[in-house]
């Protein structure tokens, strides 16, 4: 194909897949391959699908992706670690026709935040929760998060992860199914074409249940680090389907359109 | 206009809270105050101004529902006592790094540690020094009765939004447990969408439109350049707040030879023991500052030219004492009288104090 | 049967080459460039053009938003 060819393709009506406007021209700080910058695009995307960008207030960690508002058009509010579901509770509850959503990592929710995300789920906040797990702790240099698998190494870890030393793996994601307040539970990937559009329409899902206001959605993304990893971008894929996959399997995990109990509701 | 009730203090906030026009309240419940929360849990404003009330899962996501809210350029206020405003204190500092006005009542008890429920002062370091970390101030209102409750609820939501800055109401359990008169505020209405985008569209995170950059609530600025810059820019916010909203009231200083100072219910203290000087001959005032940040240090330095010496009494080991002493800068003596621990001095006590300490063991 | 065309244009400065993009890709068209961006980073770019689909596969799994496809039908 000549190159004449290919200048003939390039053109704005044959545009079949573009970056969203909702994603700035930022260059993002992530390091190659990691796993954040697909799903700032997807949450980009469905804001812009869903025409709520005058309407979304993100709440950012404190992790890698602390600096999220760069990256995603739309208002922020920066939350202290682990703090982004009391941050959210607030947000929703003063202005409660706006879509309001945490993304935190697997430090910021399942370990210092746990008693923030525990209860906004058991209220069943109408609220939509991004949760990056990628068993690691990526800004402070690859310590052990509380989800790091058994045998892991990581910085903190360096022998592995052993059971008698640091305890088992939290599968949060499975605990806050429990709650009554939870309406969807979901995990997703992003690692191949047909995972990043699966978890998009997870998040559109739990963009769409803010406005039946039937309790949180909740949607883990089992996220790669390669640079924590300390493997390449491709590989990282593939450890993560071998091992991460195993405690932690892709999936809904509950679905109800109607939460058991829903304080919202009088 | 305004009503006349009976009522406690910490209901007076509550009650407060309500007719000026609060968006939401988040607290959770610890002794000497849970009654703000309770009488809000009874009224429902909910029903009747729309105000948002919801008993957190503890101080820390309490603030930071704080947070949340005033980021959304809403009324937001808290309130806890001393343990409990120790856990918000991350919270508190984000909150004045990201410049969010908000309003923060802490009914002071005593400590350390988990303490005493009964009344105390000593955190008085702890709401005027910072508290947090980071170089940070907050307003610190200190009501001496009932009313002073009621009113410096309002009075901390309009400084808060004027410097955009926290605002404490820092008191104790006496005033928050007593039960006086009150003149409550006519009702006011909640800001509108129109009137938080007037007020503080330029900041607030009420949605990003076409017509306007995004608005970040953040204390996060990683370039040490950029942080410094932000500091100094607080910096000279705070110097503004001293300029402009020193607050304090003077009692019997007009032809005083001596000088008590003390603040919230240890000033009510200090009133009746003036009264006991007076009725010895003895020429004592008493200067009760209302904002304990910012200080009322010229007020202070000039009264250095009129007394001889001067009291710090505070339900405390001596805390308020070192802004006394920075005020006078070594003119005249300044010595401390306090309790600690939760017990409250009579005005008989620390008239005997006075006399001990000032006046020479007369 | 009606064929298909594609083509990926790569914002190259802004690639850091992690090669999501090449594992991605359906029909080999994209390999990490011998040469380097402002940045030092082995940037994608279309090695066999011919063969694009102008799926978008590429683009999906692209972290840094930095692949624009286009598609036409021959």
């Amino acid at each position: 194909m000549s190159l004449l060819e290919i200048k003939n393709i390039i053109n704005k009506e044959n545009l079949v897949y573009s970056k969203t406007k909702v994603v700035t021209d930022n260059v993002m700080h992530y390091c190659p391959g990691c796993s954040h910058g697909v799903v700032h695009k997807i949450i980009a995307e469905v804001i812009d699908e869903m025409d709520i960008q005058d309407k979304t207030i993100g709440i950012s960690p404190v992790g890698c992706s602390v600096l999220a508002y760069n990256y995603l058009d739309i208002d922020w509010q920066q939350a202290a670690h682990g703090r982004a579901p009391a941050l959210a509770t607030a947000a929703k509850r003063l202005m409660p026709n706006h879509y309001v959503f945490t993304y935190q990592g697997d430090g910021d929710l399942a370990s210092i935040g746990t008693a923030e995300i525990m209860h906004a789920c058991n209220r069943g906040e109408n609220i939509t929760v991004i949760f990056i797990n990628n068993a690691i702790y990526g800004m402070t240099g690859g310590q052990m998060a509380p989800t790091t698998l058994l045998g892991m190494r990581t910085s903190t870890s360096p022998e592995g992860r052993s059971v008698d030393l640091h305890g088992y793996p939290l599968k949060i994601t499975e605990l806050i199914a429990q709650l009554p307040g939870a309406a969807y539970v979901t995990r997703q990937s992003v690692h191949t074409p047909a995972t990043v559009r699966k978890a998009k329409k997870a998040i559109r899902k739990g963009f769409e249940n803010q406005d039946k206001k039937i309790g949180i959605s909740f949607i883990e993304i089992v996220s790669t680090c390669p640079s924590g990893w300390k493997i390449s971008p491709v590989e990282s894929n593939k450890w993560m389907e071998e091992h991460m996959f195993k405690l932690y399997p892709p999936g809904d995990i509950k679905d109800s359109e109607k939460a058991d109990e829903d304080p919202y509701k009088k | 206009m305004g009503e006349l009730k009976l009522r406690k203090g910490n209901e007076a906030i509550a009650e407060a809270a309500i007719r000026f026009g609060c968006d939401g309240y988040f607290g959770y419940p610890i002794t000497p105050q849970s009654e703000i929360l309770e009488t809000l849990m009874v009224r429902k404003p909910w029903e009747t101004t729309g105000m948002v009330v919801l008993q957190a899962e503890s101080e820390v996501a309490a603030i930071n529902m704080i947070y949340g809210g005033a980021s959304c350029g809403k009324r937001v206020m808290t309130t806890s006592s001393s343990p409990g405003i120790s856990l918000m204190l991350e919270g508190v500092s984000y909150l004045a790094g990201a410049e969010l006005p908000c309003l923060i009542v802490n009914v002071v008890r005593g400590g350390p540690g988990l303490g005493t429920i009964q009344p105390s002062q000593a955190d008085y370091f702890q709401a005027t020094k910072g508290g947090g970390h980071g170089d940070y101030q907050l307003i610190v209102l200190a009501p001496a009765s009932v009313q002073e409750m009621h009113d410096f609820v309002g009075l901390g939501f309009d400084l808060a939004f004027k410097y955009r800055i926290p605002s404490l109401i820092l008191t104790d359990g006496v005033i928050g447990q007593m039960m006086e008169k009150v003149i409550v505020a006519d009702q006011e209405p909640r800001w509108t969408d129109e009137q938080i985008q007037e007020i503080s569209g330029e900041w607030a995170t009420t949605g990003k439109t076409k017509d306007r950059e995004q608005n970040i609530a953040t204390s996060l600025i990683l370039e040490a350049e950029e942080m410094e810059k932000h500091n100094h820019k607080l910096q000279a916010k705070y110097r503004e707040i001293e300029k402009n909203d020193v607050r304090y009231e003077e009692f019997e200083t007009e032809d005083a030879e001596y000088l008590m100072v003390a603040y919230g219910s240890s000033a009510r203290i200090c009133q009746k023991s003036v009264e006991i000087a007076r009725e010895k001959g003895i020429k004592l005032g008493l200067l009760r500052p209302i904002t304990v940040w910012p200080f009322p240090t010229i007020r202070l330095a000039e009264l250095a030219n009129q007394v001889k010496g001067m009291l710090s009494v505070e339900m405390s080991a001596g805390q308020m004492v070192y802004d006394v002493k920075l005020a006078i800068n070594g003119k005249i003596p300044v010595e401390h009288f306090g309790r600690v621990g939760g017990m409250v001095p009579s005005p008989g006590e620390v008239f005997e104090a006075f006399e001990k300490l000032i006046l020479g063991g007369k | 049967m009606a064929k298909v065309r594609g083509a990926i244009d790569v914002d190259i400065e802004h690639c850091k080459g992690c090669g999501l993009c090449v594992e991605a890709c359906p029909t080999h068209v994209i390999q990490l460039a011998k040469k380097v961006n402002g940045k030092g980073y082995n940037y994608a770019h279309m090695h066999q053009p011919e063969a694009c689909i102008g799926c978008a596969n590429c683009g999906w799994v692209c972290p840094d938003s930095v692949i624009t496809v286009y598609k036409v039908k021959v």
